[in-house]
Order: C-alpha cells, then sequence, then structure tokens
C-alpha cells in the first residue's frame, strides 16, 4: 500500500491542513497542489523582474511550517509551487532547510516551459484562431504527465518542485513509481488518475465546498481536514482523512469532486491515459472511509495540451449599495446613470445588481423585492487609466447619484487571458536539477 | 405535483474555459431514473437559457447514480476574460437546482 495526501487544492488554500497530514496522517507522500491557469503568467512577469522569482507566492510559508515534519516524519513532497521558475523555488526551499539545519534533497522539474518552442500562428483550440491575434503572449506552459517526475523520484529528492503538470498526475507519479506500473498499463494508470483527481482539490472530497445547512451538513469545517488515499497495487483506492480533523467523506462528496470539471466523464484526458469515469464504483467501507474500484482508460494522447498566458487590457469595476425602500428602483437609477455617462467609451458594459440577479446573470427565483441591493458595473479597458473610470463614475454617484447609496468601492486589476494549444509530445525535453 | 431539483438532488459546478460544466447527483440513488427521464439536456437547456448559449451535452453515470451536464458557451468567455461577477459560474449549481420537475401520483 502507499499513502497519498493532499495537503493543499489551490495557492491560496489554508495552511495547517498540510501539517495534520504530515503530523498524524503517516503518509509516504504529501502533494500540495497550488497552480491555477493564470498563477503561472502572473508568475512570468515577476520572474521578468527578478530572476530568483516567479513561483508560488505562499511557498515560503508552507515551506516554513512543512519542511522540519516532512523530515521528521519521512514524507517525501511533491508540489506544483514551482510555477515560471521550479528551479529559484529548489534554491529558495534549499537555502530554507539548511537555515534550519536540515539535510534535505530538492529536485526541480523542468521543461514545461515552451514558450520558446511555440509558433505563434498557432490556433487556439478555443477559437481556431492564431494565439498571437489575442494579445501579447505572457507564458506558454505545457501540460506535462506523470512520466516527468519519475527521474526525481529515482533521484530520491525528498522535495519536488514543478511547474506546470496535470493536476492527477502529481499524484500518479509516485503511485507509478512506488509500484513499478509500466507506462502502457491503461488500466492501472487511469485508476491512479482517478484517485488524483479526486484528491486535487484536496477539501473539496473532505466536505470543503459541499456544505449546504439543514441539506447537507458538514461538521467541524472550521477544521476541515484535508484527504488521503491509500492505493493498492492494482490501482483501487480508499478516501479517508486523518481522525478527529473536520469535515466528512462520503459518497456524495466523492461523486461531487470525480464529476468535478470533466467535460466527457467517457474520456477524461490526462497526458498520462484517457479515463472513462463511467465505470468507477464507490462504496462507503466506514465512517469517512470511501473506497474506489473500477474506472479503465486508453492510451495517452499523442499531442500536450499548452495553457497560453496573454495580456488582456484592464478590467474596471464600480459597486454601491442602495438598502430600504424601493431599493431596486434607486439601484436601477444609479446604473442607468452610469451606463449613459459611459457607454461611449467601452464596448461592452456590465451592470449588476447585486441581490436580485448578478451572480445568476439573471433572476430565476421567486418571491418579492430584495431589502438591501448592491450596484456593480464593469468594462474592459486596453489601459488602466481608461478602466479606472468605472469606478470613478460610480463614486461619483455620492453627491450625484440617487438618494441613499453608500459603501462605494472601486477596482482595476489586470486581465491575464488563458487559451490552450497542443503540441507534439517529442517537442517536451523534461529534465531535473538537484540542489542541497 | 412540482418540486425544484433542491428537493432530490445536489450539484457541484465546474468550469473549462467557456464551458460550464454541471453534476446532478440524486439524494437517494433510487431516484435515478426518475431524474433521467425527467432532466434532459433539452430541459436543461431551456431552464438556463439566459446563461447558456450553445449546445448542452447530457453524460449518465448510472454506476455511480449520476448524471452530468456540459454546457457550451455559457461563461460569457470563461473565468479569465469575463466581466461576470462569478467568472467561474461557480453559483451556477444553484441556478440549475432552481429547476422544476412536474412529479407524477404515487411517486
Amino acid at each position: 500500500m502507499v499513502r497519498i495526501g493532499a495537503g493543499a487544492g489551490f495557492s491560496g488554500d489554508r495552511l495547517e491542513p498540510a501539517a495534520i497530514l504530515v503530523e498524524k496522517g503517516q503518509l509516504d507522500y504529501l502533494v500540495l497542489e497550488c497552480l491555477a491557469e493564470r498563477t503561472i503568467a502572473l508568475a512570468q512577469k515577476q520572474k521578468w523582474k527578478n530572476p530568483s522569482r516567479g513561483y508560488d507566492p505562499l511557498l515560503e510559508k508552507r515551506m516554513e511550517l512543512l519542511l522540519p515534519l516532512i523530515v521528521k516524519h519521512r514524507v517525501r513532497l511533491i508540489t506544483n509551487m514551482g510555477a515560471a521558475n521550479p528551479v529559484a523555488a529548489a534554491e529558495r526551499i534549499a537555502a530554507m532547510a539548511r537555515e534550519k539545519g536540515l539535510k534535505i534533497k530538492v529536485a526541480a522539474v523542468i521543461g514545461d516551459d515552451v514558450m520558446e518552442k511555440i509558433d505563434k500562428q498557432m490556433l487556439a483550440i478555443e477559437s481556431g484562431k492564431p494565439i498571437d491575434s489575442y494579445g501579447t503572449i505572457l507564458s506558454a506552459n505545457a501540460y506535462l504527465g506523470a512520466d516527468a517526475l519519475l527521474p526525481a523520484l529515482q533521484s530520491g529528492a525528498d522535495v519536488i518542485v514543478t511547474g506546470r503538470v496535470a493536476d492527477p498526475s502529481l499524484f500518479l507519479a509516485p503511485m507509478i513509481y512506488h509500484y513499478g506500473w509500466p507506462l502502457d498499463d491503461t488500466e492501472r494508470l487511469a485508476k491512479g488518475a482517478i484517485v488524483g483527481h479526486l484528491l486535487e482539490c484536496a477539501g473539496q472530497i473532505t466536505g470543503g465546498y459541499f456544505a449546504d445547512p439543514g441539506k447537507k451538513d458538514v461538521p467541524g469545517m472550521a477544521r476541515l481536514g484535508f484527504p488521503f488515499a491509500d492505493v493498492m497495487p492494482d490501482g483501487t483506492a480508499v478516501i479517508s482523512k486523518v481522525d478527529g480533523t473536520g469535515g466528512i467523506i462520503c459518497p456524495m462528496t466523492v461523486k461531487e469532486q470525480l464529476l468535478y470539471e470533466v467535460t466527457d466523464p467517457t474520456a477524461y484526458i490526462t497526458p498520462d491515459v484517457v479515463v472513462d469515469l463511467t465505470t468507477v464504483q464507490l462504496r462507503e467501507i466506514g465512517p469517512d472511509r470511501v473506497e474506489i474500484t473500477g474506472g479503465s482508460g486508453k492510451t495517452k494522447p499523442d499531442m500536450l495540451k499548452v495553457s497560453i498566458g496573454y495580456h488582456g487590457g484592464f478590467v474596471g469595476e464600480g459597486e454601491i449599495s442602495y438598502a430600504g425602500p424601493n431599493a431596486l428602483r434607486r439601484a436601477q437609477l444609479a446604473g442607468e446613470i452610469v451606463y449613459e455617462r459611459l457607454k461611449d467609451c467601452f464596448v461592452n458594459l456590465k451592470v449588476d445588481y447585486i441581490g436580485l440577479s448578478s451572480a445568476h446573470r439573471s433572476f430565476l427565483g421567486q418571491g418579492g423585492e430584495p431589502y438591501e441591493v448592491r450596484l456593480r458595473v464593469a468594462g474592459k479597458a486596453d489601459t488602466k487609466e481608461q478602466a479606472e473610470l468605472i469606478g470613478e463614475e460610480v463614486e461619483s454617484l455620492y453627491t450625484n447619484g440617487p438618494a441613499g447609496g453608500g459603501g462605494a468601492r472601486k477596482y482595476v486589476h489586470e486581465v491575464i487571458g488563458i487559451i490552450s494549444t497542443l503540441i507534439p509530445r517529442q517537442m517536451v525535453n523534461v529534465q531535473i536539477t538537484i540542489r542541497e | 405535483m412540482r418540486v425544484k431539483l433542491y428537493d432530490l438532488a445536489h450539484c457541484r459546478a465546474g468550469d473549462k474555459g467557456n464551458t460550464l460544466i454541471l453534476s446532478l447527483i440524486p439524494f437517494r440513488e433510487t431516484d435515478y431514473p426518475l431524474l433521467s427521464q425527467m432532466v434532459t439536456a433539452e430541459k436543461v437547456k431551456e431552464h438556463l437559457s439566459s446563461i447558456v448559449k450553445g449546445d448542452v451535452v447530457r453524460y449518465e453515470l448510472p454506476n455511480i447514480a449520476s448524471l452530468q451536464f456540459v454546457c457550451q458557451d455559457a461563461l460569457e468567455g470563461g473565468v479569465t476574460t469575463s466581466l461576470a461577477l462569478d467568472p467561474h459560474g461557480k453559483t451556477l449549481s444553484y441556478a440549475l437546482l432552481e429547476m422544476e420537475i412536474e412529479l407524477q401520483k404515487g411517486i
């Protein structure tokens, strides 16, 4: 049996559940998945400014907490916190370990950055248009598979830090390494990829993002435990968590996560194997213990997906609240005023009424008028200055708009757009760099 | 009798680019045939017509008694460039659960 824990499901995830997993989970491996699509493009911009940066902003905080624990409990750590600069991340981790008097070996996996290898005329999968027609390209990273991590695992590294790797592959790699599964064993690779997919969002399988009071109650969410999987030699697994932590693991939480973000359950594509999720079977074998069996797969794709980040201009937003009698009509009047003043300056101006119809973009419910409504206006511009106009106009409603407006806020953020394309596997050259 | 899907099932929303993905999982696995019969891709497209501009494809997973709806052109361009308050469409799981179906007597 090999036990693999999930200590982070996104860049901003909680810190201490990973520490609890290492201290009390009797893990063999801890995986921290921290790299969203846009993060790597933002990290690339940091790296241009400072060549020793470009890794995950929480890397130091997580390592500060985890390095002493993984040494003490002999847990190997795998993470994609290298973002745009895995080598700099490895150097930083090694330096932190030295400062703490810990002896560890860190391996950086490089090769996902294919910026120099892509042709700007390649077509985006989403539209069929050339990728450089979207805007200035900031980053291009291939989704590496589990095979990319095997040399690092064979090197004996205590910490393996990568850039872009398909999320399930971060978990599949230690299974392949531990059991020596052949890379063409689609059956077991598929089962392992399913376990990886179930773990990759960490708390999303232990009751996080699940609770609905009175309908789907989850105990102890303020101290949600993160999951681990016990994977057997044939790829079947049991998902569980540390006793005494908050949350819940049951077939309902596992089903939600199994289907999460899957566009085709009959062919879930990973760089390692194409997985059929429709053959998966679940069985509750105890409190917070669900067994995963079944699952099958087909041969991996010839091409690797490349995620491309581009500069997409700036979004400006402004918000202001109205409450009490006739709140909705006053908010609507405010929206009409801002729209009239800005409509000629923006191609697409979005006017939302928070509390009524903003999240679902329409009013699907029944019932009367909301007691309070928050106007939100958003629009895109080529320059930051232009985008700032929106917040300024909303703020000016204080003295120029309907009665009783309050709590105005304004925001501007740079848009990093993401598109994808495909490149042949042979074009990607994976290497490892060791730091001690 | 009309009931909301919310009374029978739960859902999680996911996104891939401009595609919205909605699971539909009955609380009682014995309700799976009923949901399969009543909640067709066409009905979901109609219910979410103000949100989903493209096709809706339904996948059936009888092994885990769940349905998956894959909705194209549903996220105003997708999370990275959308002007929507919720660019991922994460709240849209509850837009699906707001849908009503007609239960026949005796069920």
